[in-house]
């Protein structure tokens, strides 16, 4: 029975460390936006509220929090409600099979760090991000706008379109480890990472997942010189907040998911090509190994993803928007004939070789 | 254990099963239909069948279910409701399928067979294996047929579907 | 085994609660002033004109019927990545012939123009 007890309450404190890391990224990546977005286009960003900025997020929180709920005439009252926390629990959902480091010791007790380790893990990703659109749809249908369901109409058709050379890219990289399970796709990549191996394989993941996040060059969801704000037009106070949220959670988990799948997850760079080179530099290269070995795995697993985060704000401040037609014929006409041709020849190369 | 969770499940499924009938609003049972479909996947993973689990939300509630959305909405249901016409044998029609199907139920707890014949394939050996290695071994070596097979039924699908709105294009 | 899936349930509850939680605190203290014209929905500050639920083209409901069927097929895609490397060639014939099959199909609603937006 004690141990029951204590199983039960080392998943509820691994769920609320991992929820509690999380809505801290989840709060400060828009600021890290606004700061680097402000940096790159040669001005500061936010500064006025604490030390450059810092405390800005919960300036907006609290402003947020404390604005007038508007509800607008005929919207279906019920379905405008559950849009936003249907939104924001799958994009949280995703985080529940994502391994963030090792296992650990404490008090004797062998704890791995992840909150579950299904056999059937990248699947439950696949499943959760499917219903994410439901979110969408119901959010611009029930908002009667014509604007909001216009957006509405857009996204889903965006998302269905791109959810099927997302889940077809990374078709490679469990045929390489020959598992669905996340902890053990990150255990076949002690040796090198799959993006090594499965460079095209990341790059169409890459392209989806920008426009499974709605971000910009995609961003067509949100056009607003077009669609005013799309399907968030009519939501305010907290809900528009939970969309904002969710938005951002949802960056951060295709970011994680990317590290997991193709960056070794939680594993130090020190992979057999790295350690190849780094015996061959004299004196210095044996000093990086053991700098590198001191950084816990926690540490690389949240370095690889604000990383990757970053490089999301880089491509916003870069490239400029699709057009619908184009988003559309991209997707259909070259994504999801290019994620087939790297199944086969990934299939034929592992054949080969 | 299983009880424990198998009766608040069954308990969802039910009454979101019936929800689906009751509600005036399309919109709303199809919403129903999605939470069943969804709770339907945790009676699955109860049955140790993860990965047919999976497959329940990604295929039904995933993509069949956003395609039950946008025929709604494509055809407007909503406003249609009201002027919506009853065919006269609707009613008669429907409690005699709804006969037969009491029927059939009843004539299986009537004969106490509520068990199938049990597999090889137990749940210990399937959980050694793992679901998804259990089901792909079986597929793709012994039923290959039915499997290449699915694959026209699939272009059929799609020929069918562009030549219904071939009009529109 | 069902018991792995116990903290993706209690993960699911907390997300749920939290998305419920912050709504309805939100609401509780959040400021109340309607006015009509704050109710209306927002169309650029022009009063709406009709209903804002109006039926949208074909096209889409096509592309969810593709989406469906594309869906079905990475479906088993899966299983058949994680055995590959014990089907090997026979494993690469016969998912050649699904893929190529379906494929078939995607360059027939290509050339039927189901793919053009304009």
């Amino acid at each position: 029975m004690s141990e029951l007890i204590i199983a039960l309450s080392i998943i509820m404190v691994k769920v609320t460390v991992v929820f509690s890391v999380l809505m801290l990224m989840v709060a400060y990546v828009p600021l890290m936006e606004r700061k680097v977005l402000g940096h790159m286009q040669v001005r500061h960003g936010p500064r006025r509220v604490g030390w450059h900025g810092l405390l800005q997020p919960i300036a907006d929180g609290l402003k947020l929090f404390f604005k007038e709920e508007i509800i607008v005439d005929h919207a279906n009252k019920g379905l405008y409600h559950l849009a936003p926390v249907l939104y924001m629990t799958c994009a949280l959902a995703l985080y529940a099979v994502i391994p963030f480091g090792n296992e650990i010791n404490i008090l004797g007790r062998v704890i791995p760090l992840h909150i579950a380790d299904v056999n059937i893990g990248i699947l439950y990703i696949f499943a959760i991000s499917s219903l994410g659109i439901y979110g969408v749809v119901l959010a611009g249908w029930s908002s009667n706008n014509k604007y909001s369901l216009l957006g509405a109409i857009r996204a889903s058709a965006q998302m269905i379109s791109y959810e099927l050379p997302l889940g077809l890219s990374i078709i490679g990289v469990v045929m390489l480890a020959g598992s669905l399970s996340m902890v053990e796709i990150v255990n076949a990549q002690e040796n090198v990472w799959f993006i090594l191996l499965q460079p095209f394989g990341f790059l169409l993941y890459l392209i989806c997942a920008f426009a499974e996040c709605s971000r910009t060059p995609f961003d067509l969801v949100e056009c607003e010189n077009e669609l005013v704000a799309g399907y968030q037009t009519e939501y305010s106070s907290m809900k528009f907040a939970l969309f904002y949220m969710a938005e951002y959670t949802h960056i951060i988990a295709v970011s994680a998911i990317a590290v997991t799948l193709f960056l070794g997850g939680w594993r130090d760079p020190l992979m057999s090509p790295v350690v190849w080179v780094l015996e061959r530099i004299p004196v210095l290269g044996s000093l990086t190994i053991q700098l590198i070995g001191l950084v816990p795995p926690v540490v690389w697993f949240l370095m690889k993803v604000i990383s990757f985060v970053f490089f999301f704000i880089w491509v916003r401040a870069t490239f400029p928007r699709f057009r619908y037609d184009q988003l559309m014929g991209f997707g259909w006409k070259v994504l999801l004939p290019l994620t087939l041709v790297n199944i086969v020849i990934t299939a034929f190369i592992m054949i080969i070789v | 254990m299983t009880a424990f969770f198998f009766f608040p499940i069954a308990i969802v499924v039910l009454i979101s099963a019936s929800l689906v009938i009751f509600f005036r609003n399309p919109v709303h049972s199809a919403l129903s239909l999605l939470l069943t479909f969804f709770s339907l996947a945790g009676l699955y993973i109860l049955l140790n069948a993860q990965f047919v689990a999976a497959i329940q939300v990604i295929v039904y509630a995933g993509a069949i279910m956003v395609l039950f959305l946008f025929v709604i909405m494509l055809l407007n249901l909503d406003k249609v409701k009201k002027e919506r016409e009853r065919h006269p044998l609707q009613k008669a029609f429907g409690i005699l399928i709804a006969s037969l199907l009491l029927v059939v139920l009843g004539s299986v707890i009537a004969s106490g067979i509520l068990y199938g014949t049990k597999g090889i394939y137990t749940v210990e050996k399937v959980a050694a294996i793992g679901n998804t290695k259990a089901i792909a071994g079986l597929l793709f070596t012994d039923w290959i047929l039915p499997f290449e097979i699915t694959s026209i039924l699939l272009l059929a699908a799609i020929v069918g579907a562009i030549v219904l709105s071939k009009k529109e294009l | 085994m069902p018991i792995d899936y116990i903290p993706i349930l209690a993960f699911l509850i907390f997300a749920l609660m939290f998305a419920v939680g912050t709504i309805a605190m939100s609401s509780i203290v959040g400021t109340k002033k309607t006015t009509p014209e704050k109710m209306m929905p927002y169309e650029c500050g022009v009063d709406p004109i009709g209903s804002a639920r109006r039926r949208f083209p074909v096209k889409f409901f096509i592309i969810a019927v593709l989406f469906i069927i594309f869906d079905i097929e990475a479906v088993f895609l899966y299983p058949w990545a994680v055995i590959f490397k014990d089907l090997k060639v026979f494993g690469f014939i016969e998912m050649g012939i699904f893929i190529l099959i379906l494929f078939v199909g995607l360059i027939y609603a290509w050339k039927k123009g189901a793919l053009e937006w304009e």
